[in-house]
């Protein structure tokens, strides 16, 4: 057991053994280190002013991603190369990022410009020869600007990553990962006493036996939630166990029946696998969050949260998902459509851990289909989010699964639309017309600021009969104004 | 002096003459190293307390029964817990009227009012004691939206008019009629830096403030009056904002003044900082509107008579509602003549936060009244919207605006919607959009190509004055100080470039420095987008001044003419040849008992309002643009792209084509934004529930267009006598996007024609499937 955290900065290990469970990694920097080039500029991940990059390693190599320090809470950076914007100019001055930047009049009041930094530097350092500016769009779309319209910003980007990796982070890699490396002790770290501590498991095991001792604690996994209840709602969590460090509980792999997921493995990790199930799961995952949401966000922490309107839930009740969780008394599986039984009301039992999600491939004669409605098309809580796989056969329609969030207290499925779509066919549109009319029954959803009840429930109508339509025949060139199938399916990628 | 003789370009002027370049922004290498020091970044001295503001978080209106804090007052590391009665002199913030209370105690009027502050060890500390308030209010019902505060008649100030002829009458008789009525939703500022003051107590109970302004004066009078103190005990200082965009015009007052507050109490230096949510929902926004237009045309679309009826929701204090509304009317022609015309304005109380200036100051929405009337023509009679918008163009012998300026530049605004429409393709665009609208069901694209005409100065006349600082020291450096401030727009580069200019010297030898009012007093705020036009002249003055003593001193010395003197590049010549450097200049100069610091002060010629008569010039001159946009629209859930965009903007002479680039483009995205994504949602109980990034949404970088084309018009010049003839730019763009808007309703129209979508600002999707319905349903906008 370890009583202080480790981490690495500018080179060199720094131990920190006193913090509250709750001190966010921003706090820690302007606060404590007196570091206040990275900027808090809403305090709840959504504008990036206070991206710093983290450095890990991946299957042994390193690799460095955005996160909103705002809502990271510190001990969470066990482990981590931490860099923040003071630490990328070198002697031989500006960092190419940076370079650019001031090339290209990126900037104008300037505040949200280290969290722009910071997010190219990572896209820097996936060294993606032809990035677009689409690809571009999407990486920073977690950064939110009010000046500059983006034009310059996404010019410097492109600029600064014309030419390669060649900075300072890039020649001492090497070292970086012996460094990181030799972080990795496998030990279990808890900093604080008894009724107060931020713990970090390292194993299952343990895990299960302080959750069992402590089942008033929290669990955060990759806290782009429970970073609000401590930024927004100022909630006292005295016991924080953090789920990051359990050996196993980020692993995931495909075989036969489909891919499996650690609960704890964030978007980031989990979307390789996802997005080969279907191009639309690209497309919507792309828009969950950001880069930064997706780099710490987890698929478990989306599902165990219970939301309402998480965007994954839908998308993996329609592809039939099941889950498995676990407790010092044992461990059971369940659809995941069952856990979610009313709204923040889940199938979860004290001391019991969401621990992995089974998706099944998409069979033979199956269409899947998901669709992400909200007022801005990046970093933006859907209106209604809705997930369709129908199994055709002689174009009939032999089943019909479809999930929709945003329309009820829960993620839910449409069952009355789902009955009536059995047996229509996807030449006559007429025979859609039973499903599309139970879809507006199937649902209340109620009205806030994201949309009101009668635009949901026209939405979801319209949405299962794009469905349709794609299905049948139409290119989704013909039916979206963005998220284009053919493009995600055939596009280059960074990741 | 004569102001003309400033816009003369130097006889011998340098190669390396800092106007008119394409500098960085004076801070870029500071912005991208994170070494640009903002309030919140400052080292804090030792005992420095943190202020967190308290409300009622669960009343909007009503009168308080009960306010018990002893629980925050028993919370770990409070240090104190300011009331009402606690204050010392007036307890007041508002820029003029009187009508905003800093903290109340017998009555909650809207939702966030301030009830206490909480000054205490740590910020943390301060917002959980916050929490822990009890205050009880007996609830009434509020008014929330304009349509509520129109039906109880309620207004923070009186109803005006323009009016010419008898619109109502010629209306009738015309051939045809058009009337449209419309929602126009507000706008959040959303600067990444949210508002933040640091209070400094100092003998005598002087106090400094650091405060994130637009307007360091009226903070200085606001913290004086609120401490009962002389102005001159009191100092403002602002080196740079994160982003302001009107924002922190008034609405910097009140946190300035809990700071002093809290200082002033305690003795020790204080901190207020809003955390964004309380940011968002205790300062105003950009006001929404219930428009009415109406006109009659002859058959060939050409305008007779105009009605337009502009309602607005100030919120439940005066603020800056007076100009606002006042320039909302004074654009609700936009480029457009109305031979008879009634523009009507009422400013209505409501239960609200009190709204604020935010870039273009009301004139954004009285110029989307006038586009949309544009549109109404133009569908109704079945013609293209811009013939129709170029038919109406002012011209000459009908170029007087409804409030009676005349319109002198008008070939300038005819000749670049001429050019724009040629290099944007419009009329070939217009026919594909028709093609792929004939063949597609699902998807309909619009185009629409829209202009700007927006009048520069304050229309409260004697705001526009400035003044400046400058000093020469014997190195051969300059300091420059002026009153204008620094919010990302680039000013201080720019007031920067024309200092060196005039002084002669390379850029690198003008110091910028902050903001103070103990160095330039009595200023304007940098709003109206007049900072460079009054500060820049304000400098360039102060500069003139001691560069005339040092010719007049180089004259006599070597005894030569002065107007064989010159300083340029850092040297001073003697007809043309070099004879000493800028120091050596200086230090001869010093040691000649030359008095090396100069004040310059501007106030802008030739305007005069008679507001009471409706008569007179208001603006010195008006700033151009035009811009071109196509979007594609999907009829099953309302969702839009904006796919291209062209821009031509008219900035007279360019001090900076970068900086002038960037608040176009700005400008645009963010003004595309107000028309789109961005929604202020308040729930019936009077609550803004769209009070975080997560819940209101600005445009993101994949919101702009992927052809995005903008270009600066080839002007000749600024007319009047501007600084180097140059035009204002900082709220002009934000208008251009109404083309945005104005391709969606296109995009709907497709669906019936003749019919006027019924569509309101944002056109959200959901905004955008409601018109979609309608229109489907044969019912006009």
């Amino acid at each position: 057991m370890r009583t202080a955290i480790r981490f690495l900065r500018k080179g060199q290990v720094v131990e920190l053994d006193r913090f509250e469970p709750t001190t966010t990694l921003l706090e820690y920097l302007r606060l404590s280190e007196h570091a206040t080039g990275t900027k808090e500029g809403c305090g709840e991940g959504d504008c990036g002013a206070c991206t710093i990059a983290l450095g890990r390693l991946r299957d042994g190599k390193l690799v460095y991603e955005p996160v909103n320090s705002c809502i990271l809470l510190l001990g969470q950076i066990d482990g981590c190369e931490l860099v923040t914007v003071e630490d990328l100019e070198g002697p031989d001055g500006l960092h190419p990022v940076q370079q650019a930047l001031v090339d290209l009049h990126g900037s104008q009041c300037g505040f949200c410009t280290p969290g722009f930094v910071m997010n190219l530097f990572t896209l820097y350092h996936t060294n993606t020869p032809g990035l677009t500016r689409q690809d571009v769009n999407t990486w920073i779309a977690g950064n939110l600007c009010r000046c500059t319209g983006y034009r310059p910003i996404v010019d410097a980007a492109l600029e600064a990553c014309r030419n390669g990796l060649n900075d300072a982070f890039a020649d001492r890699a090497a070292e970086t990962e012996s460094k990181l490396a030799a972080l990795q002790d496998g030990q279990d770290v808890r900093v604080g006493d008894g009724e107060h501590f931020f713990f970090a498991p390292s194993s299952f095991q343990s895990l299960l036996e302080t959750y069992g001792e402590h089942p008033d604690a929290t669990l955060v996994s990759g806290s782009t939630d429970v970073g609000l209840w401590v930024t927004k709602h100022l909630r006292d969590l005295p016991k924080v166990i953090y789920l990051g460090r359990v050996n196993g509980l980020s692993t995931c792999y495909e075989d036969e029946q489909g891919i499996r997921l650690g609960a704890g493995a964030s978007y980031a990790v989990a979307e390789q696998f996802l997005t080969a199930i279907d191009p639309d799961l690209e497309v919507v995952i792309s828009r969950i969050g950001s880069k930064q949401v997706r780099a710490s966000g987890t698929v478990g922490g989306n599902i165990a949260n219970g939301s309402p309107i998480g965007d994954m839930p839908p998308m993996l009740i329609a592809l039939g998902a099941e889950i498995e969780l676990q407790s010092n008394r044992g461990r059971r599986a369940l659809p995941l459509e069952s856990f979610f039984i009313d709204y923040g009301k889940q199938d979860i039992a004290e001391n019991e851990v969401l621990t992995s999600i089974s998706v099944p491939r998409i069979g033979e004669g199956q269409q899947f289909r998901a669709y992400k409605i909200s007022k801005r098309f990046d970093q933006d809580i859907s209106a209604v989010m809705a997930a369709f796989c129908l199994t055709v056969t002689d174009g009939v329609i032999e089943a019909a699964r479809m999930a929709f969030g945003g329309m009820a207290g829960i993620p839910k499925r449409a069952s009355g639309a789902e009955a009536a779509l059995r047996g229509a066919s996807l030449a006559d549109p007429n025979s859609w017309q039973d499903a599309l009319n139970a879809i507006e029954s199937d649902f209340i959803p109620m009205s806030d600021m994201r949309a009101s009840s009668s635009y949901r429930r026209d939405v979801a109508r319209g949405l299962l009969e794009k469905a349709l339509l794609e299905i049948s025949e139409a290119s989704s060139h013909q039916t979206r104004v963005h998220g284009q199938r053919e493009l995600a399916a055939g596009g280059a990628h960074v990741n | 002096m004569s102001t003309d003789l400033l816009v003369k370009t130097k006889s011998r002027a340098s190669q390396s003459q800092a106007v008119g370049k394409s500098y960085k922004h004076d801070s870029a290498l500071k912005h991208v190293a994170g070494k640009a020091t903002y309030i919140d970044d400052m080292i804090e001295p030792r005992g420095t307390l943190h202020v967190a503001p308290g409300y009622a978080p669960g009343a909007t209106c009503g009168r308080i029964t009960k306010i018990d804090l002893s629980a925050v007052r028993a919370a770990p590391g409070v240090v104190a817990v300011l009331e009402a009665a606690d204050i010392p002199g007036v307890n007041d913030c508002s820029p003029a009227m009187g009508d905003d209370p800093v903290l109340v105690a017998d009555k909650i009027v809207f939702h966030g009012q301030l009830v206490f502050l909480v000054v205490a060890e740590t910020r943390l500390r301060a917002r959980k004691a916050v929490k822990l308030a009890e205050i009880e209010v007996e609830a009434e019902a509020p008014l929330v939206s304009v349509a509520d505060a129109l039906k109880a008649n309620q207004t923070v100030l009186p109803d005006y008019e323009f009016r010419r002829g008898t619109p109502e009458q010629t209306m009738e008789r015309s051939a045809q009629q058009v009337k449209s009525s419309f929602a126009l939703g507000g706008q959040e500022h959303f600067y990444l830096e949210g508002q933040v003051a640091f209070a400094f107590p100092g003998e005598d109970g002087d106090m400094t403030v650091y405060s994130s302004t637009q307007h360091p004066t009226e903070v200085q009078h606001t913290v004086a009056k609120v401490l009962s103190l002389d102005e001159a005990a009191v100092t403002i200082e602002v080196r740079r904002m994160g982003g302001a965009f009107g924002g922190k015009e008034s609405q910097a007052n009140q946190w300035a003044a809990l700071a002093a507050l809290a200082a002033n109490a305690t003795g020790r230096p204080c901190k207020c900082r809003l955390d964004r949510d309380d940011d968002m929902i205790l300062t105003g926004k950009r006001h929404d509107f219930l428009v009415d237009v109406a006109a009659g045309c002859d058959a060939s679309g050409k305008i007779e008579a105009v009605e337009i009826s502009l309602n607005s929701r100030c919120g439940h204090s005066a603020d800056l509602s007076l100009g606002i509304n006042d320039r909302a009317m004074f654009h609700a022609d936009n480029s457009y003549f109305y031979p008879e015309v009634r523009i009507g304005s009422k400013r209505l109380k409501t239960n609200t936060v009190s709204n604020t200036a935010f870039r273009g100051f009301g004139g954004p929405q009285g110029m989307f009244a006038a586009e949309r009337l544009m549109d109404a023509i133009a569908i109704k009679m079945g013609q293209d919207p811009l013939d129709v918008r170029k038919a109406n163009f002012y011209r000459e012998g009908q170029n007087t605006t409804p409030y009676g300026q005349s319109v002198d530049e008008h070939d300038v605004l005819a000749k670049l919607v001429d050019q724009l429409e040629e290099s944007s393709e419009y009329r070939a665009r217009r026919k594909a959009v028709d093609a792929f609208n004939a063949k597609s069901t699902i998807l309909k694209k619009g185009i629409a190509l829209t202009p700007v005409k927006f009048g520069i100065s304050f229309t409260l006349t004697h705001l526009n004055q400035a003044g400046a600082l400058v000093h020469l020291y014997r190195d051969g450096s300059v300091h420059l100080n002026h009153g204008g401030t620094e919010m990302g727009q680039g000013l201080y580069q720019k007031v920067a470039q024309i200092a060196a200019t005039e002084m002669g010297v390379s850029l690198e030898k003008v110091k910028i420095t902050a903001t103070n009012t103990s160095k330039v007093a009595n200023t304007s705020p940098t709003a109206a987008s007049s900072g460079t036009d009054l500060n820049g002249m304000a400098a360039a003055i102060a500069c003139r001044e001691i560069v005339g003593r040092l010719k007049t001193f180089v004259a006599q010395h070597f005894e030569v003419s002065e107007e064989d003197v010159e300083l340029v590049d850092d040297q001073m010549l003697i007809n043309g040849k070099p004879k000493l450097s800028i120091k050596q200049l200086a230090q001869l100069a010093y040691e000649h008992r030359i008095h090396l610091s100069s004040s310059g002060f501007y106030k802008t010629p030739k305007i005069i309002w008679d507001r009471e008569r409706v008569k007179g010039r208001p603006f010195l001159y008006f700033a151009y643009g035009a811009s071109c946009s196509e979007v594609v629209i999907d009829t099953l859930t309302g969702e839009m792209k904006v796919e291209r965009v062209d821009v031509l903007h008219d900035v007279g002479k360019s001090l900076n084509p970068a900086l002038d680039i960037g608040q176009i483009e700005g400008g645009f995205v963010q003004g595309m934004g107000w028309l789109t994504t961005e929604e202020l949602w308040f729930d019936d109980a009077g609550r803004l529930r769209t009070h975080a990034p997560s819940t209101y949404k600005i445009p993101t970088a994949s919101d702009v267009p992927e052809e995005f084309n903008v270009s600066l018009y080839e002007s000749e010049g600024n007319p009047e006598p501007t600084i180097y003839r140059s035009k204002a730019v900082g709220e002009p763009p934000l208008m251009l996007p109404i083309s945005v808007f104005c391709a969606i309703n296109d995009a709907i129209a497709s669906l019936n024609k003749g019919v006027l979508p019924k569509l309101d600002a944002p056109a959200t999707p959901e905004a955008i499937l409601k018109a979609v319905k309608a229109i489907k349903a044969g019912e006009e906008g």
